[in-house]
C-alpha cells in the first residue's frame, strides 16, 4: 500500500566533481577553500584560454580504468557510474538482493562527447563516423548502462529537466519509496562537460571569463563544471535493518514552473519562490526552521538576482546562513542538483557550513550576503537545497535531521 | 482511486489531429520514413512564436493545446512529458554550427530550444502554468514513464487535470543514422503490408501525443487508464509471460478477460518474435491488434497506442486496419497495450470503459 506520510531517509551519498573524485575529497577540499575552476584539458576549443572550467580530474581512460567498464559510452555515464557505486557502498543496505531496488538518474548531455566525434566525420560524408560512438547518444542510455553495472533491474528512468533535473529525479525517487513502488532507491544525477554545452553557455553569454563569484554585486556569469551525485533513498523498513547511521531524511520538495522565459529567471523569481514555499509547507516548516540554504547561485547576474529577490520575499527579516557551492565545482548542469543533494546530506551529518568563496561585495538589492567561512560543529536540523533549470524548471529540496 | 483519460490528442502519420474520423481515411505508405500529417499550426499557437519552433516543439505544443481544448481545461495541475532524443533539430543544428562555423558567432537559439524538457517548458510559458513540470527521457519507456509520474500525482492527491503527452520527432540526420544502425528496412515497403515482410527492420515514424488525467468520474471521459507497468530485461519469453498474468492479476484479471490486445508489432522479424509466441500462448485466445503500420516505430510511439485505445473504447468501435484475428468483441470494454522496445523495455497500458 502506498504510504505518502512515510518518512524516506538517506542512506548512503556518493559525489564525484572537480574537488574530489568521492566523498572524503571532497570534505578535505571544503575544507582547504579549494576551487577546482582551470583551463579546459578535455576537448580542444577556441575557448580554452578564456573560460574556465570545473572538470573533474580524471581523464576518460582513468574513469574507465576506475569502473572497470569495457567500452567508453559517454563521459557522463562513467562519472555516474563512480558517484552512484560509491552511494551505494557507503549506504551498505544489507539483504539488497531481495529488496525492490530502483535507479532514477537525471542528465541533460547523454552520449553528447561521442557525438561530437560522430558528428565530424559525420557532416563531411553522411556514410562515415564510427557508429557505436553514436549508438547510446541518448540520455536513457547513460541511466541504463549504469544500472546495468550496479546490477539494479526493478526500475528505471531518466529525469532531464536542465539545471533542476536531478534534483527532480532525488524527489522522484523518495515518490517510488512513499507509493510503494521500491523499498530502495538510488537517485541523483551526472553530466559532463562537452563541446555542445560550452559553446551553448558561451552563445548566451553567461561564462565568467574569471572564476564565477556567486551572489556578488560585480559577478559576471557562471563556470561550467561536471560531476555526478547520488543519494540512497531507503523505506522506513529498509530503514530499520541498517547497521550504522542514517545521513537525514528528506522532508520536503517541490519542482514548480517560472513560466517566464524559455531561459530566462523572472525578475521576481516566483518559480523560485513556489518551489521553496511549497517545499516548507510540504515539509510542514516555517521559514525560520531551515538553518542554511545550499543557493542555486550559479553566479550569473539573472539567476542569483531572481533567487536572491525569491529568498529575500521567503526569508525575510531572518535568513540563514547560505552559499552556493558552485564556486567551488562550477555549475555541474543535470548533476547539480544530485551533488548538491550530498553536500546537503554531509552538512547535516557533520555539521558543516560551506563558504561562497570569492565573496565580497553584497549585492545592492538584497539585505543579506553568503557565508565566506567553511563552519564546523554546526547543529543543522534542516537544509533546503535549490536548483533552477531552463525551462522555467524550479526545484526545491529540504533535508532533515533525524 | 480510478484514473480517467478525459481526452486525448494526437499527430501521427495519419489523419489523427482535429478530426471525428476514426482512422477511416487511411495514408498509405511505401517508404521506410513516414511523416506526420500536420495541421496549420497557426491555427494552435501564436504565429510570432511558430517561426522559431522546430518541429517537435510545433506538434508538442499543438497536441497539447487540442488536448486541453478536449478537456475544457484552460490551466492544467502538472505537465509531464516523455521523449526519448528530445528536441533532435535544434541539437543537430547547434552541433553542425559549432562544426562547421569553429565555434563562432553561434546564435543561441538552437542551443536554448534543444534541451530535452522544451516542450513542457513552451507548454507552461504559452499558459502561464506554475505546476508540476516534468520531462522523462528513459529510451522506449519515456512515454509510460510520464504517466507512471502523473498517476503517482494523482494518487498523492498533489494535482488534478494532470496534462501528459510523448513527443519525438525524426530528422534527416536521425533517420540516416537509425537507418545505418539497421533500424529500418533496407528498401521501401507499403506500410498497410508491414507485417508480411518479416525482414529486418522497422519503418521509421514521429508524432506527439497529449492525454488530460483525471481522477473525477465523468460521463465525457474517454476510458478510464486502469494500470500502467514497465520492465528491464525479461529473461525469457516465460518471464514475459509470467510478468504480463501477473500484471492482469493485480488488477483482478486474466488474459481472457482482454476484449482487444494492441500489440507493439513493428515489422523487424526479430522484435516480432516475442509478439508472435505471445499470440500463441498467453494471447492465444484473444482478439489482437497492431498500430506500427499506420504510425511507424518511434521511442514513443506506445503514445499513439493509448491515443487508439482511448478512442476504441469511447466511440465503441475498432477500426479494420488495425485488426490482426478476428474481433470477439464488437465494442471492447478492456484493452491491453503491450508494448516493447528492442526487447529490452517492455510496456503494459490497461484501458477500461468507464
Amino acid at each position: 500500500m502506498a504510504n505518502m506520510d512515510q518518512t524516506v531517509y538517506i542512506a548512503g551519498v556518493g559525489v564525484i566533481s572537480a574537488i574530489g573524485n568521492n566523498v572524503a575529497e571532497h570534505l578535505a577540499s571544503f575544507e582547504r577553500g579549494e576551487a577546482g575552476m582551470a583551463e579546459i584539458t578535455l576537448f580542444d576549443t577556441i575557448h580554452k584560454h578564456t573560460r574556465p572550467v570545473a572538470e573533474v580530474k580524471l581523464t576518460d581512460d582513468e574513469l574507465i580504468a576506475q569502473t572497470g567498464l569495457s567500452t567508453h559510452n559517454g563521459r557522463t555515464a562513467l562519472l555516474s557510474l563512480v558517484a552512484a557505486r560509491e552511494a551505494m557502498a557507503d549506504a551498505a543496505i544489507p539483504g539488497l538482493e531481495a529488496l525492490r531496488v530502483g535507479f532514477v538518474s537525471a542528465n541533460t548531455v547523454g552520449g553528447m562527447d561521442r557525438s561530437e566525434d560522430f558528428f565530424v566525420r559525420f557532416l563531411a560524408d553522411n556514410s562515415k563516423g564510427k557508429l557505436k560512438n553514436v549508438f547510446d547518444h541518448e540520455c536513457g542510455s547513460m541511466t541504463e548502462i549504469v544500472a546495468d553495472q550496479l546490477g539494479i533491474t526493478d526500475f528505471l528512468t531518466t529525469i532531464s529537466t536542465a539545471c533542476s533535473s536531478s534534483a527532480n529525479a532525488i524527489f522522484y525517487g523518495a515518490r517510488l519509496i512513499r507509493n510503494n513502488v521500491v523499498d530502495v532507491v538510488v537517485a541523483g544525477g551526472a553530466d559532463a562537460i562537452t563541446k555542445f554545452t560550452l559553446n551553448g553557455f558561451n552563445t548566451l553569454m553567461i561564462l565568467d571569463k574569471e572564476f564565477c563569484k556567486p551572489f556578488d554585486e560585480h559577478r559576471e556569469g557562471l563556470n561550467l563544471g561536471e560531476g555526478a551525485g547520488y543519494l540512497v533513498l531507503v523505506s522506513d523498513k529498509v530503514a530499520k535493518t541498517l547497521n550504522k547511521p542514517l545521513y537525514c531524511t528528506l522532508s520536503g520538495y517541490n519542482n514548480s514552473n517560472d513560466a517566464y522565459h524559455q531561459t530566462a529567471s523572472s525578475p521576481d523569481g516566483t518559480g523560485s519562490y513556489l518551489a521553496m514555499k511549497k517545499a516548507l509547507d510540504k515539509s510542514g516548516l516555517k521559514p525560520t526552521d531551515i538553518d542554511y540554504i545550499n543557493l542555486h547561485g550559479t553566479g550569473t547576474p539573472n539567476n542569483d538576482s531572481a533567487e536572491g529577490t525569491a529568498v529575500k520575499r521567503l526569508f525575510d527579516p531572518e535568513y540563514p546562513p547560505m552559499s552556493s557551492t558552485k564556486s567551488f565545482t562550477g555549475h555541474t548542469l543535470g548533476a547539480s542538483g544530485g551533488v548538491e543533494a550530498v553536500f546537503s546530506a554531509l552538512a547535516i551529518k557533520h555539521g558543516l557550513i560551506y563558504p561562497n568563496l570569492r565573496f565580497e561585495t553584497r549585492m545592492s538589492d538584497l539585505p543579506f550576503e553568503p557565508e565566506r567561512k567553511f563552519l564546523k560543529d554546526q547543529d543543522l536540523k534542516h537544509v533546503m537545497s535549490n536548483s533552477f533549470g531552463f525551462g522555467g524548471n524550479c526545484t526545491s529540496l529540504i533535508f532533515s535531521k533525524i | 482511486m480510478k484514473v480517467y483519460i478525459r481526452s486525448a490528442a494526437c499527430i501521427s502519420a495519419q489523419k489523427t489531429f482535429g478530426n471525428n474520423d476514426f482512422l477511416t481515411d487511411i495514408v498509405e505508405y511505401n517508404s521506410t520514413r513516414l511523416t506526420p500529417v500536420e495541421p496549420d499550426y497557426k491555427e494552435y499557437i501564436d504565429p510570432k512564436l511558430i517561426r522559431r519552433m522546430s518541429h517537435v516543439i510545433k506538434m508538442g505544443v499543438a497536441t497539447a493545446t487540442e488536448c486541453l481544448k478536449g478537456a475544457g481545461i484552460d490551466m492544467p495541475g502538472a505537465i509531464i512529458t516523455g521523449t526519448a532524443f528530445g528536441c533532435l533539430e535544434d541539437t543537430v543544428t547547434f552541433l553542425t554550427r559549432i562544426i562547421e562555423q569553429d565555434e563562432e558567432l553561434l546564435p543561441p537559439t538552437a542551443f536554448i530550444q534543444s534541451t530535452h524538457n522544451t516542450v513542457a517548458a513552451q507548454i507552461a510559458l504559452m499558459l502561464k502554468c506554475h505546476a508540476y513540470n516534468n520531462t522523462f527521457v528513459h529510451k522506449g519507456v519515456s512515454f509510460e514513464s510520464a504517466l507512471f509520474d502523473a498517476i503517482m500525482l494523482l494518487k498523492e492527491q498533489e494535482a488534478d487535470d494532470i496534462l501528459v503527452g510523448g513527443t519525438e520527432e525524426m530528422t534527416d540526420t536521425s533517420f540516416t543514422v537509425f537507418t545505418r544502425l539497421g533500424l529500418y528496412k533496407r528498401l521501401p515497403v507499403p506500410n498497410l503490408s508491414l507485417y508480411s515482410a518479416e525482414t529486418k527492420g522497422t519503418i521509421g515514424g514521429e508524432g506527439a501525443a497529449f492525454f488530460l488525467l483525471t481522477d473525477k468520474p465523468s460521463p465525457y471521459n474517454l476510458a478510464e487508464l486502469t494500470a500502467v507497468n514497465t520492465f528491464y530485461k525479461p529473461k525469457d519469453t516465460p518471464d514475459i509471460e509470467k510478468r504480463i498474468t501477473a500484471f492482469l492479476a493485480a488488477n483482478s484479471l486474466i488474459p481472457e478477460d482482454i476484449d482487444l490486445v494492441i500489440t507493439g508489432k513493428n515489422g523487424d522479424a526479430r522484435n516480432d518474435e516475442i509478439h508472435k509466441q505471445l499470440s500463441n500462448s498467453l494471447f492465444k485466445n484473444n482478439s489482437l491488434a497492431n498500430y506500427k503500420h499506420l504510425c511507424g516505430e518511434y521511442a514513443v510511439a506506445s503514445s499513439f497506442a493509448l491515443w487508439l485505445a482511448s478512442n476504441i473504447i469511447k466511440n465503441g468501435t475498432v477500426p479494420e486496419v488495425i485488426l490482426e484475428n478476428k474481433l470477439k468483441v464488437a465494442a471492447p470494454k478492456k484493452v491491453l497495450i503491450h508494448n516493447h522496445y528492442q526487447n529490452k523495455y517492455h510496456s503494459l497500458m490497461l484501458v477500461s470503459a468507464i
